[in-house]
C-alpha cells in the first residue's frame, strides 16, 4: 500500500511518497516517483490504482498547461484543487478514477496550502494529511507534533521521524520516500541521506 | 491456527461504523439538526470529515447560506456534499437572474427535490435539510432523503 504524506509550513508545504510499486506480493520497482510537479509551484501526490494514477495526474498537468497557455496565466492552488475535483466527481459515476491524492502549492498571495483528495472526490484544504496505512502513523504523529509555522527544517525533521515511524511500525518494512518541497522560489525535490529513512 | 483475513474486523472489531453491507452514506460520517423557534430558524451541523473509521478532518462544515435566509445543510458523502452544494448555487444564481429576486424556502426545497429525483436510479448520496426564514419572517424547515 502506498504511504503519502504532506503538511504545511511557514511558507512551504512539503509532500513525501514512498517508492514502491507493488503487484500482489511482489515489488516491482524500488524507485518510482509519485510526486508529479503539475506547474512551477504546485505538486500533486498522487496513490491508488496503478493505471489510473499515471493517467488522471498526467492528464491534469497537461490541461493545467494548456490553461497557461491559452490564458497566458497560471492557476492558483486552489483553482487547481477544485478542477481536480470536479474531474474526479464527473468521472465517479462513468467511469471511476482510483486516485487518492494530496496537492499542495504556493501563491504569493494566499502562501502554502494543501488539499486533501480521496478518490471519490471528497476534498478538504488542510494543514497535514495523507493517504494509505503510512497515513494512519503520519497523522497520529503530525496530530501530536505539527505546529502552525514550522521552519523548514523543523518540517523536514518531523517528515523524517514519520518515515522513521512508518518503517518501524508498519508490516511491511523497508519503504524509502521521496521528499518534495514547493515555496516561493519553486518545486524541488529534497535529498535524504539513505539511512536516515530505514528502520 | 486461525488467520483473520478480514481487515475490516481486524482494524475495528465492532464494525459500527462501516462494513461491505452498511450504506455509503456512512462512509465520511455526519450530522445535521435544524430547528423552528419564534420568527427564527437554527441550523447546525457536526465538523468531522472521516474516512469509515479514520477522522480526516475537524473543520469539515455541511451547513451551508444559499441565501440571506437560507440555509441548506447536507448529510452524507463528502463528495455528493461539495457536488450538490456547487449545483445549488449554480441553480441558485440563475434563478435570481432570470427572476430578479432570492429564491423563496419553498421553492428551493421544490428545486433540491427535482434535482435529487432527476437522479432517481443513481442517485446523490445526500440527505439535506433545509432551513430557512419566508417573506414574512415565517421560518421554514423541511428535510429530504437522498432522493
Amino acid at each position: 500500500m502506498d504511504h503519502l504524506i504532506g503538511l504545511v509550513g511557514d511558507g512551504y508545504a512539503l509532500v513525501a511518497a514512498d517508492r514502491k510499486v507493488a503487484h500482489s506480493i511482489i515489488a516491482v520497482k524500488h524507485d518510482e516517483d509519485k510526486i508529479l510537479k503539475l506547474d512551477g509551484s504546485k505538486l500533486l501526490g498522487c496513490v491508488g490504482e496503478l493505471g489510473d494514477t499515471k493517467n488522471f495526474s498526467e492528464f491534469i498537468q497537461k490541461n493545467m498547461a494548456l490553461y497557461a497557455l491559452q490564458n497566458g496565466t497560471e492557476l492558483s492552488t486552489h483553482a487547481a484543487a477544485h478542477f481536480i475535483r470536479g474531474e474526479i466527481s464527473y468521472a465517479l459515476r462513468r467511469s471511476p478514477k482510483l486516485c487518492n491524492m494530496v496537492l499542495v502549492g504556493y501563491d504569493k498571495d494566499v502562501g502554502p496550502s494543501l488539499y486533501h483528495t480521496d478518490y471519490l472526490g471528497g476534498m478538504h484544504k488542510m494543514n497535514f494529511g495523507g493517504h494509505g496505512y503510512g497515513s494512519f502513523f503520519a497523522v497520529s504523529l503530525l496530530d501530536r507534533l505539527w505546529k502552525p509555522n514550522m521552519s523548514l527544517d523543523e518540517g523536514i525533521a518531523l517528515m523524517k521521524q514519520v518515515f522513521v515511524e512508518i518503517n518501524t511500525r508498519f508490516l511491511v518494512g523497508g519503504s524509502t520516500f521521496t521528499l518534495k518541497v514547493v515555496d516561493k522560489d519553486g518545486v524541488r525535490t529534497i535529498d535524504l541521506g539513505d539511512d536516515e529513512m530505514k528502520a | 491456527t486461525i488467520v483473520q483475513q478480514s481487515t475490516v474486523v481486524k482494524f475495528a472489531p465492532h464494525s459500527i461504523f462501516y462494513s461491505s453491507t452498511m450504506s455509503i452514506l456512512q462512509y465520511n460520517g455526519g450530522a445535521v439538526i435544524a430547528m423552528a423557534g419564534d420568527n427564527c430558524v437554527g441550523i447546525c451541523s457536526d465538523l468531522r470529515l472521516g474516512v469509515q473509521a479514520q477522522t480526516v478532518a475537524m473543520d469539515f462544515e455541511k451547513v451551508f447560506p444559499v441565501t440571506e435566509k437560507l440555509y441548506i445543510g447536507l448529510t452524507g458523502l463528502a463528495s455528493d456534499v461539495l457536488s450538490v452544494n456547487q449545483l445549488l448555487n449554480f441553480k441558485t444564481k440563475l434563478y435570481k437572474l432570470r427572476e430578479n429576486r432570492e429564491i423563496k424556502p419553498e421553492a428551493f426545497s421544490a428545486m433540491l427535490s427535482s434535482l435529487l429525483y432527476e437522479k432517481r436510479f443513481g442517485p446523490w448520496f445526500t440527505e439535506p435539510v433545509v432551513a430557512g426564514l419566508g417573506e414574512d419572517g415565517k421560518p421554514f424547515l423541511s428535510g429530504l432523503d437522498l432522493i
